[in-house]
């Protein structure tokens, strides 16, 4: 398995290091001729490592293909992408499998979340395949959620599922986090819970995040708000104040 | 709302659509349904097509009901039996053993010789000449003989033959090629199966051999056709009184008469194959229809919530779902009638080279399909009535409320101590094992039914090896077995015993006798062997030999049953030889016999009961391997023996039987068993996936393995297989022992036995089974849809 340690793996350098993601040209088509859907255009992108970034964009504008891509589950159809300098577009399976397990941590829209375990053991689970992993507790405690640790899903509101699913993708310790619309299935103040969630672990593990949203509001926590339009970044925002997600609403 | 009138409705199109998604499933179940379907067809189209060919061939040639043997009766007696209450016809016949110089056989081979008038139309009996010419009545020398012995030799009307009748040398000339009702099932005294080239049926004319049997002017066989509403057993008895000063041995009915009575036992054993098979995996159907049907519903509930809220009345939710039943129904039916069909023509083909008819169509009656059609509806029916139902009873709000969450709970299943130390993939697996112990159980109890078929059809084949085993190597451990044409002086045994290479000889006396005890009678025959046999042993069911010694008789089990008799029992045995003694003789002991209904007697104590010197009828032989074909050589000089027969040739011809013959339906069911047990197996795991392919995306997008993934949902499978092992075995026990009771017969007994190796074998099927539906499932597992999984919500 590749091990995925390029140069500049440093948390916490300088101002501008080098990106922990970088796109040229990235695009992807479903299907082909007339009935072809352009999803990305020709993404060119950098994330310096260790940033909350929001996404932000009309509906079928590309966000999640984006996400995917970067996150190893899905394949662009041209153009490179680059995690710390290694070619994601050019990994096979199996060195994907292997960076989705080292690396990445993921939240949805909907938990998924396995029925079957209880909110520990799903962090456990991720937690079992990680090198270096918090403990269970630990991650839930993160998420203020140590009190239902034996509880099934099932069992847990929407809000708390959506935490057990951030302790879980929080509990390997990844060094991005990729969220696609966590709190599109949640209301507005359960929503600021999750988001502060979000900011924290940002802020204390150092993992790069990556947000989408609906809630332009959302922006406001952001170092930086990516524009998306039509499978093209139209605007990148960089904020030189970020607001705590307690100050927001939607 | 009216959906009708489109070429095609939009739910039909989804129809379609969700048949192909699920094609995989749908054609396990078709091809479950099939298999049931094409073994009723099978079967029952075999049974109907003997039965009517036998009905129509016995009645157009006159197959008699009445046969009374006798040792010599004068032609005149013939008119007496006319005359009896209740005959509509008779006739006297000389039937007697024959031998006959075949230059490629290295023994002679056994003929029954039957005469029968050319000159005049045969009111009973009549013969079927499938090629040649009848008997010039003006020529002595002209024979008919039984066409399959014939075309097994080569031998067609012009060739030569020569016969040996009572050491004389008869030389006779094929007229034609012949079939009678009577040889459908041509099979010698004491053989366990037919073969057509060491059995051979003669028909001449009373001229022609009355001399050499010495019965000028006489009958030893009389053959009787019944008035309608005849009483047999009346006339049976009345028969005998009438012929016993004239040697008779016992008179019976066709039902006794050996080639229907071998006939009428297949029948029954189809017939049984049927009614026992058929349900089962008919069963096997109904319970894949059901996983699959409900499954299918349950994936569908908002699909159906939406429907409903649209305004989609219940019976046209309910329709929608039916027609999937009624599609797969159908294409079970017609799948399972049209391999019906063929593989019945091939078991009807396989059935002419034994039972010999002169035609034998297998009768696809269209009948069979509605049936089959009904059948497959029902099995498929009932399997998805339950799901249907529910799919009905959903109301819009509930059905479009998330899919009913797995509700699993705490205190509930597997935790505590012990549980800790499992990884959590594994955890999982136990948890919806414990979380849906029902359908768990319904699974493990599906590929439980069908791995007891294959039990069941190891144990059947275990069976047959066992009967074949014990019947050559430890019952009958002699090389050669001759008969005599009448019983013999200790004389015969010298000579047999100086014969060059012959070295040992072993004596037995087998007398045709009719048992009564109380007021049953038993027609039979006695065997009369030394008290320490080796050559022909009697065996226990431990299969340790049995001591025949003392004044007493030995039974088979079956006799003891038939006669009522068990041991201490006093019994009467009037024996139809000789003097025709009666004998009041206790059962000593009672054994175990695979094969027909005989009884023992220690030779000596029979003979000293008939106060006659050593008698003897045959004698098995054991010959020295290197001598062996001067051994045949001089056996054919014996001017006394009746028949030769080699324990290597029987042995061959039984386990061609198997094989080839009827046994053919073993495989038949072997196949079937296969593709059941995969298709349960594959239906399971393939519905584990559907269900679960999210919680594998989910899996395989934090960064699981495909083979961990794999691991999650065929470690349940497995589980369930092997949890499915004990059941099967039971299951497949128990059908066996049933199915062995059921076929066994006054001919065959068959021995339930119990074999792991029937066990290991089945589990390997299963295994195996259950390996290929794991690779193909693995499969599906490596090529999920990761993005698109994540984007529904289940
Ligand atoms: N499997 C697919 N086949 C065809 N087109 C697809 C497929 N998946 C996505 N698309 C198209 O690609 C485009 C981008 O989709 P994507 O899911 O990235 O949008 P998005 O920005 O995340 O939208 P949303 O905010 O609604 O989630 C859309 O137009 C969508 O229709
Ligand atoms: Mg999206």
């Amino acid at each position: 398995m590749g091990e995925l340690n390029g140069p500049g793996t440093a948390r916490n350098g300088g101002q501008e290091q080098r990106p922990i993601f970088q796109t040229t040209g990235l695009t992807k088509t479903y299907g082909s001729g007339a009935a072809a859907v352009h999803a990305l255009r020709g993404v060119e992108l950098e994330i310096p490592e260790g940033e909350l970034v929001v996404l932000l964009g009309p509906s079928g504008s590309g966000k999640s293909t984006l996400l995917n891509i970067l996150g190893g589950i899905d394949r662009a159809s041209g153009g490179e992408a680059y995690f710390k300098g290694n070619e994601l577009t050019a990994m096979k399976e199996r060195a994907l499998t292997a960076y989705r397990r080292r690396h990445v941590g993921f939240v949805f829209q909907f938990y998924n979340l396995m029925p079957s375990l209880t909110a520990a053991e799903n962090v456990e689970l991720v937690a079992e395949i990680a090198p270096d992993p918090m403990q269970a507790f630990d991650a839930l405690k993160l998420v203020e959620l140590e009190a239902r640790a034996d509880h099934f899903p099932a069992e847990l509101s929407g809000g708390e599922q959506q935490r057990v699913a951030i302790a879980r993708a929080i509990a390997k310790k990844p060094t991005v986090l990729f969220c696609d619309e966590p709190t599109g299935a949640l209301d507005s103040e359960t929503g600021v819970t999750v988001l502060k969630a979000l900011q924290t672990l940002n802020e204390e593990l150092g993992a790069t995040t990556l947000i989408i949203t609906h809630a332009a509001a959302t922006g406001a926590i952001a170092d930086r708000v990516i524009h998306f339009a039509d499978g093209r970044i139209r605007e990148v925002v960089k904020n030189a104040v970020k607001a705590s997600a307690s100050d927001i609403s939607w | 709302m009216n959906v009708s009138g489109h070429m095609l409705s939009t739910l039909d199109k989804k129809l379609l659509r969700d048949l192909w998604r699920i094609k995989g499933q749908a054609l396990a179940v078709i091809l479950v349904i099939a298999a049931g379907i094409a073994l009723q067809v099978m079967s029952h189209g075999m049974m109907r097509s003997l039965e009517e060919t036998m009905r129509a061939y016995y009645e157009r040639y006159r197959f008699a009901d009445i046969y009374a043997p006798v040792k010599r009766a004068p032609a005149h007696v013939v008119s007496e039996i006319q005359a009896l209450d209740g005959v509509s016809d008779a006739i006297g016949r000389i039937t007697g053993g024959g031998l006959i110089e075949l230059p490629e056989a290295e023994t002679p081979v056994s003929a029954k010789i039957v005469s029968f008038d050319p000159d005049t139309f045969s009111p009973i009996n009549g013969i079927y000449l499938a090629e040649g010419r009848m008997i010039d009545p003006t020529r002595r020398n002209e024979i008919l003989l039984l066409r399959p012995f014939a075309e097994a030799h080569g031998l067609s009307p012009g060739d030569e033959i020569s016969i040996t009748v009572y050491g004389a040398r008869y030389r006779f000339k094929i007229s034609g090629l012949a079939l009678s009702p009577e040889f459908v099932y041509a099979i010698p005294p004491g053989a366990f199966v037919s073969d057509p080239a060491s059995y051979a049926i003669v028909w001449a004319s009373n001229e022609a051999i009355e001399a050499a049997f010495d019965l000028d002017g006489a009958f030893n066989e009389f053959l009787l056709a019944t008035a309608r509403g005849a009483n047999s057993q009346a006339l049976i008895d009345e028969l005998d009184r009438l012929l016993a000063p004239y040697g008779a041995i016992g008179a019976f009915s066709r039902a006794d008469q050996t080639s229907n009575r071998y006939l009428v036992e297949e029948l029954a054993q189809l017939n049984t194959m049927g009614r026992v098979m058929t349900p089962i995996f008919l069963g096997v159907a109904v319970f894949l229809m059901n996983i699959v049907i409900t499954r299918l519903v349950e994936t569908e509930r908002d699909q159906i919530g939406i429907m409903k809220a649209f305004g989609y009345a219940n019976h046209e939710v309910g329709a929608h779902y039916l027609k999937f039943v009624i599609v797969i129904a159908l294409a079970g039916a017609v799948v399972g009638w049209g391999g019906g069909l063929w593989l019945g023509k091939l078991i009807a083909g396989i059935y002419q080279t034994y039972f010999h008819f002169p035609f034998l169509v297998f009768v696809a009656e269209f009948g069979t399909f509605a049936i089959a059609l009904a059948v497959s509806g029902a099995a498929a029916a009932l399997g998805a009535i339950a799901a249907v139902r529910s799919a009905i009873a959903l109301s819009p709000a509930v059905a479009m409320r998330p899919p009913a969450p797995p509700k699993f709970a705490r205190g509930r299943g597997f935790s505590g101590r012990i549980f800790n130390s499992v990884d959590q993939l594994s955890r999982m697996i136990f948890r919806r094992l414990a979380h849906q112990p029902f359908r768990a159980a319904l699974t493990t109890f599906g590929i439980g039914a069908a791995m007891s078929l294959s039990v069941m059809m190891r144990f059947n084949v275990n069976a047959t090896d066992y009967m074949l085993d014990v019947s050559f190597n430890i019952v009958d451990r002699s090389d050669i077995f001759v008969s005599f044409i009448e019983p013999l002086s200790q004389e015969a045994v010298f000579e047999l015993g100086h014969i060059e290479g012959v070295t040992l000889v072993e004596p037995v006396r087998s007398s045709p006798v009719l048992f009564l005890n109380k007021r049953i009678t038993q027609l039979g025959a006695i065997t009369a062997l030394s008290e320490q046999p080796v050559l022909n042993r009697v065996v226990d069911e431990n299969l340790l030999p049995v001591t025949i010694r003392g004044e007493g008789i030995v039974l088979s089990r079956q006799l003891a049953d038939l006669l009522a008799a068990p041991v201490g029992e006093m019994i009467r045995v009037e024996l139809r030889d000789g003097r025709r003694p009666v004998l009041d003789v206790p059962v000593v002991g009672v054994v175990e016999a695979l094969v027909g209904t005989p009884a023992y007697m220690p030779i000596d104590a029979l003979n000293r009961r008939l106060k006659e010197p050593l008698r003897i009828s045959g004698a098995y032989l054991k010959a020295d391997p290197l001598k062996r074909a001067s051994v045949y050589r001089e056996l054919k000089s014996f001017p006394e023996i009746a028949g030769v027969s080699l324990q290597r040739e029987a042995y061959k011809n039984f386990e061609k039987v198997i094989d080839e013959g009827p046994g053919t339906f073993r495989y038949i069911m072997t196949v079937f068993s296969i593709v059941i047990a995969v298709g349960v197996v594959y239906n399971s795991a393939r519905i584990g996936f559907i269900e679960r392919s999210h919680d594998l995306a989910s899996l395989r997008v934090m960064g699981f393995t495909k083979t961990e993934a794999g691991y999650v949902l065929l470690g349940e499978i497995i589980a369930l297989v092997i949890f499915a092992l004990p059941i099967g075995s039971v299951l497949g026990f128990l059908i066996w022992s049933y199915l062995a009771g059921a076929l066994s017969t006054e001919l065959y007994q068959i021995p339930v036995i119990y074999r792991e190796d029937g066990l290991g074998y089945a589990a390997m099927i299963v295994l195996l089974a259950a390996t290929a539906a794991s690779a193909y499932i693995q499969r599906d597992i490596n090529r999920l849809d990761l993005v698109s999984a994540l984007k529904t919500k289940e």
